[in-house]
């Protein structure tokens, strides 16, 4: 069967937002892209059930597009589709951080204005995970993609702890240098260690009593804001954030709070 | 070979100087000292392995009950030659009657030295005849089936799970990897002890125990014969135990191993006495098995700028070069690393990469280059993913790279699907049969960005091994010369498993390798 079709299809011409679908080059033609790879030997019966699959996963119109052994029992497919199915885009209720970054400038200027000291954020790569790069790419004089690192700010003082760091290592050390900010980086997040890792640094943050004192903060390319709220952090910060986003963030909250805590006095 | 780049030969000759004695002063202080995982070692050539009812390894309560009863400091090799002459049992034998507590350390005597050196060199024989075996058969391999030309197609397996690792692996290899690497689980490097047995769970990898490499080993040899292709296996001989990985590595005929003489210290925290004593040990391990070992300086790039930061790896593939020498490796065995890892938005990059592929290639003529794949930049965009990967597999195909670890379209998403490492490897066997001899096509201007920018790099790493020769490695490392990574002479992970030798001291495998090594 050709990926070409020359019929005529009927689509909603406008954008109505209780009824979103995917866009191909059409308004609401539903075209999506899948890939995955099946445990049987490329045949046409398993060829008929990668297109069966996709129609399980609510796709109509299959194209297989390819098909690659890639052992004798694995075959590889890549297939297009139509998606029948829509959501109300209007009924999701969004958790992500809406801030509009400052720059490095801003923000110090901010800090000096509204918090009058340095803020101090001891960051690490917790638990077994030998990665570096996310906290680096936070903390890092250089910082990533142009953006620069929170040890180049002058109103933050950073405490970069590295990778392979025991949770109750980090927790002691953000104790003694007194900490406003605990930043922990998760990039290995196989069988979901991540989380059983970010929720023993809560548990023990908790156990230290100074949960309320701190703001406790994830990233790595696999947490949401969602889902770091959902385990007990204040942020999480995800692929696409930088050290900007969150530096506005830190600043934002720690006024926030310093006032909450003024005005209760 | 000529030059492509104009490289200034005299600025070569004055860096690999600068490195030989910043290597020999340390070389001295390693002479001196063992670790308890270079005498965990010399238990495992005694043929020790195993583990207690906590499983906890043989070696490890052979070397702790010889720490407690300070006879550690003559050497594991000096106990097991009074062991076996006084008892007549073997070494696993009594390694067994030491974890029962049933081993009467106050009633060992004292023999002479010429019984203990001829029951040593007995024993010394037949270890390494072991070795010797495994190392011929890979010679009978590669003579039936023949070696790759260009390239070798290098593809990593994590899945946690051995038996998953292979099906992954064979797989691989029918789509035409040359080398497979068994990637180790999080947190193994650190580690005192290596892990016993076949296992099936591990995060981002899999355990490395001997019965593992054996597993994998099997498999490798079973699918290489039905391709008619020698496939190579690697793992990593890194972390607390690097000697320990080496021989278990070379009893089990692994081909290549992740084997660096600084990236303990800079990026595991391990204390760098402790660190350049046991890559000592682990590598002339992996010179006598006919290892290939690969250097980690690409790592300094996930961690550093790779444009501002290129002369410290070449500066520490020089570094490294000198301790493998040190350690009786060859030239061919000698992977150095270096990765393809700059700025995607930075102009030019394309071209600096060309460059310092091409540098590398022309200083370390002869040492099979380890080139490393993006994955700083990587976003989790996979089809941006897989032009970054196109143009990594063309520097290779242009400066002929040799072990070239394929890039992945998921990388910053996942351990690698089946699909994924098919994907790469389609993409790269594509370039690598597209450009086979551009290179040899092409010549490079002479005052041109690449030949400056290849001076420049080599200036500064010279500048460098200088600064570094003056101070002293230790004092250097301390100041975070590589991967701005500061680590302290007597601070990090390991250094209580550190002693100076005794005047009675014996390592007679270290001796007899590195003998027949020179003789070679």
């Amino acid at each position: 069967m050709s990926g070409y079709s020359t019929d005529k299809k009927e689509f909603d011409k406008e954008l109505n937002l209780s009824n979103l679908r995917p866009y191909g080059d059409t308004l609401n033609d539903g075209r999506v892209q899948t890939s995955f790879t099946l445990p049987v030997n490329n045949c046409e019966k398993s060829t008929e059930a990668a297109k069966l699959l996709a129609n399980k996963m609510g796709l109509s119109d299959v194209v297989v597009a390819q098909v690659k052994p890639l052992d004798d029992d694995f075959t590889f497919y890549v297939l297009y589709g139509t998606f029948k199915d829509s959501i109300d885009y209007k009924s999701i209720e969004s958790v992500a951080i809406e801030n509009h970054a400052m720059s490095m400038k801003e923000t110090d200027e901010f800090v000096k204005e509204n918090i009058g000291r340095k803020i101090v954020v001891v960051g690490a790569s917790t638990g077994t995970d030998a990665h570096t790069v996310g906290i680096d790419a936070i903390m890092n004089m250089k910082g990533y993609a142009g953006h620069y690192g929170l040890e180049r700010y002058d109103m933050i003082e950073t405490h970069n702890m590295g990778a392979q760091v025991a949770n109750i290592d980090f927790v002691r050390y953000a104790v003694d240098c007194k900490a406003d900010v605990l930043l922990v980086s998760q990039t290995v997040t196989q069988k979901d260690v991540h989380i059983q890792n970010l929720t023993q640094l809560v548990e023990m943050v908790e156990a230290e009593g100074i949960r309320e004192k701190v703001l406790l903060i994830c990233g790595g390319a696999r947490i949401s804001h969602r889902l770091a709220k959902e385990l007990g952090y204040d942020a999480g910060f995800g692929s696409g954030k930088f050290a900007d986003d969150v530096a506005t963030y830190i600043a934002d909250e720690m006024s926030d709070r310093k006032n909450i805590r003024r005005n209760s006095i | 070979m000529d030059s492509k780049l104009n490289i200034d030969r005299s600025l070569i000759k004055a860096c690999r100087k600068s490195a030989k004695k910043i290597s020999q002063k340390i070389q001295k202080y390693i002479d001196v000292h063992s670790t308890i995982a270079v005498e965990r070692t010399v238990c495992r050539f005694f043929g020790v392995d195993g583990v207690d009812e906590y499983d906890v390894p043989l070696p490890n309560i052979v070397v702790e009950a010889l720490t407690e009863n300070e006879l550690l400091e003559n050497g594991a090799a000096d106990f097991f030659a009074r062991a076996i002459l006084h008892t007549e049992l073997t070494p696993q034998e009594i390694a067994q009657q030491i974890s029962k507590y049933q081993f009467e350390f106050k009633e060992l005597p004292q023999f002479t030295s010429k019984e203990k050196s001829e029951l040593l060199k007995k024993q010394t024989s037949s270890s390494l005849n072991k070795i010797q075996i495994r190392k011929s058969q890979r010679d009978t391999y590669l003579n039936d089936f023949g070696d790759k030309n260009g390239p070798f197609l290098y593809v990593i397996v994590a899945t946690g799970d051995i038996r998953e690792d292979v099906t992954q692996a064979v797989a691989a290899a029918k789509q035409g990897a040359d080398v497979i690497a068994v990637i180790r689980t999080t947190g193994q490097s650190l580690l005192d002890y290596v892990p016993y047995g076949e296992t099936h769970e591990g995060f981002g990898g899999t355990y490395a125990t001997q019965e593992n490499f054996k597993i994998m080993r099997s498999a490798l040899d079973e699918v290489g014969k039905e391709l008619g292709r020698y496939i190579r296996l690697c793992n990593y001989c890194s972390g607390l135990c690097m000697p320990e990985i080496a021989v278990m590595g070379a009893f089990e005929r692994l081909d290549m191993m992740l084997n660096d003489a600084l990236y303990g210290i800079l990026f595991r925290n391990i204390n760098m006495k402790r660190t350049l004593i046991d890559q000592y040990f682990s590598r002339v391990i992996n010179a006598y098995a006919g290892v290939i070992i690969n250097t980690g300086e690409d790592n300094y790039l996930t961690t550093s700028d790779a444009y501002d930061e290129a002369h410290t790896v070449l500066a520490s593939q020089f570094i490294n070069e000198q301790f493998a020498l040190n350690a009786g490796l060859k030239e061919n065995q000698m992977g150095l690393g270096h990765a393809f890892e700059m700025e995607p938005s930075l102009k030019n990059s394309f071209v600096y990469e060309l460059a310092q592929a091409q540098m590398i290639r022309e200083i370390f003529p002869n040492a099979p280059l380890k080139y490393m794949p993006p994955t700083k930049h990587k976003t989790g965009d996979v089809f941006m993913a897989n032009v970054q990967d196109a143009l990594f597999n063309m520097i290779t195909a242009v400066t002929g790279q040799k072990v070239h670890l394929l890039g992945m379209l998921t990388e910053a998403i996942h351990t690698p699907f089946m699909s994924d490492r098919a994907l790469s490897i389609e993409n790269a066997r594509y370039i690598f049969t597209a450009m086979e001899d551009l290179g040899e096509e092409i010549s490079f201007k002479k005052d041109g960005i690449m030949a400056k920018r290849a001076d420049e790099v080599l200036t500064k790493a010279n500048n460098l091994l200088h600064e570094i020769e003056a101070k002293g490695l230790f004092d250097s490392l301390s100041e975070g010369v590589f991967a701005e990574i500061k680590r302290g002479e007597n601070e990090g992970r390991g250094l209580d498993g550190v002693f100076k030798k005794s005047k009675y001291y014996v390592n007679p495998f270290i001796e007899q390798m590195r003998k027949e090594l020179e003789e070679e």
